[in-house]
């Protein structure tokens, strides 16, 4: 081969992506880098408080429906009886799955979390406290409310749904904004981009005469600028979620002890969702733009 | 191959053709000189319908092409390879990369056009330039390079916008001998110049019409050309 040929054939092999025609010192395309891990790492935070909140409703909603539990004040001079009668009415009541007498000992451990290990807790004046596991879809609570205040008229039966409706509500509320963060997130990332492109064929106009010149069709010219900034968006993205994982995973876990109502960090195979955020703002980016990008082209002859 | 129905373009009020009827056969070599500002660039650019004409119809290959088919318009293109008085290289990107943009816009596999890119690179005598940016090279060099830009997807027509404007009197020769080159084998050539040596020059070799824009117009050129 002559030393022309080599020359011809060693330069081939520089040919990659179209990308390549776009000014590598483009300044829009290195922002959308930075906008997208910053970005991407709220998405990760937003998603987390998303699967967070879903899973305290969930939580709520679902395991603590099918838990009660029944108190007999020991100031009533019958207890002994109420709280034998209280327990048959339990136990022959349809959708009661479980009754069982909480000890004092077992109360206590309940409340030194809240009033300490040095709290006097002798001179309280503790319940006799029944425990009850419940099957919400065969359980009525007017009728055993009813056999109760016949049978055992001090107990008083407590399925939490005081507290548990407005947390409830409230998780998934927050569901709701957690979400609606997100959506907003990605809005913001499409327009952004949207700008970031103008931007770029404006600063871009020598080398699209240059490629409309030597016949480059629309899609070719867009390919190479959405490609560009499908790559920069996804990289960004990829770092902005790898923080926001490393964020989460510094943060107290739901399954430690006490943190079962705040930890916002993710669960188990949810660990796996911010994932797609690195892809999905690479798609966002490259919507946006071959939209931006083949409506700016129209201007140009 | 290009056709002018009772053309006419007009920047605003500024009238630059009016009624222009005229047909370039294939294989034919032309001129178009002119005064500065005659509208000879104007000219060119209808040509490869970078400008779409205010009045009457250009065809191309006997069909007419709507300003709207943007692709239609990019097809056209890689049919007529066009040489700029400043060349129009993207900047960032080496020689042989400019030089093959054609190929890679139009989907060639590189691979399959090695060999042709290389005699390509031996006929215009820059084998040794492939890695220099467009900054790097000279006048002659950005010329030899923007011819071999315009035909390496060997289109029917070379059309070149004051071709020997920044270089010296030998470069012009070497680089009109290119383009008498492609004529020869069977390229329909259109040079827009007013360098009325080069065109006496190119008249020794090849059988080439001279045509004169001015006042609007397209007329056959004097005896003296």
């Amino acid at each position: 081969m002559s030393a022309g040929a080599s020359g011809g054939r060693r330069g081939l092999s520089r040919f990659g992506a179209a990308d390549r025609i776009v000014p590598p010192g483009a300044q829009s395309a290195r922002s959308v880098g930075v906008m997208a891990a910053i970005l991407a790492f709220f998405a990760v935070v937003a998603l987390a408080l998303a699967l967070a909140a879903g899973r305290l409703a969930e939580s709520w909603a679902g395991e603590l429906a099918e838990t009660a539990t029944l108190q007999i004040f020991t100031d009533e001079p019958d207890v002994e009886d109420q709280a034998r009668a209280a327990l048959n009415v339990l136990r022959t009541t349809p959708g009661v799955r479980s009754v069982r007498m909480i000890e004092v000992e077992e109360q206590r451990a309940l409340l030194e979390p809240w009033l300490g290990p040095e709290a006097a807790l002798d001179g309280l004046p503790l319940p006799l406290l029944i425990d009850v596991g419940l099957d919400p879809a065969a359980f009525d609570r007017e009728s055993l409310e009813l056999r109760l205040a016949a049978e055992a008229p001090a107990a008083v039966f407590d399925d939490h749904s005081a507290w548990r409706g407005p947390l409830v509500l409230t998780a998934e509320r927050l569901r709701v904004f957690a979400l609606a963060s997100l959506g907003l997130l990605a809005i913001c990332f499409a327009a952004a981009l949207s700008l970031a492109a103008h931007a770029a064929i404006a600063a871009s106009g020598q080398v699209i005469q240059t490629l409309r010149l030597v016949g480059a069709r629309d899609g070719f010219v867009a390919a190479a600028f959405t490609r560009r900034f499908a790559l920069q968006a996804g990289t960004g993205a990829a770092v902005g979620t790898v923080l926001g994982l490393v964020l989460l995973a510094l943060l107290p876990q739901a399954s430690e002890p006490g943190f079962f109502l705040v930890g916002i960090g993710l669960a188990g195979w949810h660990w796996i969702l911010p994932l797609a955020i690195p892809v999905a703002s690479a798609g966002i980016a490259w919507a946006a733009t071959a939209r931006a990008v083949r409506r700016n082209l129209r201007k140009w002859s | 191959m290009i056709e002018f129905e009772n053309v006419g373009f007009s920047y605003g009020k500024a009238a630059i053709l009016e009624d222009a009827n005229l047909a370039i056969a294939p294989g034919s070599f032309h001129f178009l000189v002119g005064p500065s500002g005659a509208g000879k660039t104007t000219f060119l650019r209808l040509c490869y319908l970078d400008l779409v004409p205010t009045t009457g119809h250009v065809r191309f290959f006997g069909r007419r092409i709507s300003a709207r088919d943007r692709d239609a318009i990019a097809d056209l293109r890689r049919a007529v390879g066009v040489v700029h008085q400043d060349c129009q290289f993207i900047d960032h990107l080496p020689l042989i990369e400019n030089i093959a943009l054609p190929l890679q816009v139009s989907g060639v596999e590189m691979r399959e056009r090695a060999d042709d890119l290389t005699a390509l690179l031996e006929w215009v005598d820059l084998t040794d330039r492939i890695d220099a940016l467009p900054s790097e090279l000279s006048g002659g060099e950005r010329q030899r390079a923007a011819v071999a830009r315009a035909v390496i997807l060997s289109p029917e027509m070379i059309l070149a916008d004051e071709p020997t404007g920044n270089i010296d009197w030998d470069m012009s020769m070497r680089l009109l001998t290119l383009l008498v080159e492609l004529n020869r084998m069977g390229k329909t050539v259109l040079i827009a110049t007013h360098d009325l040596n080069l065109i006496r020059a190119a008249k020794a070799r090849v059988q080439a019409r001279v045509l004169r824009l001015s006042e609007g117009r397209i007329l056959p050129a004097g005896a003296d050309l």
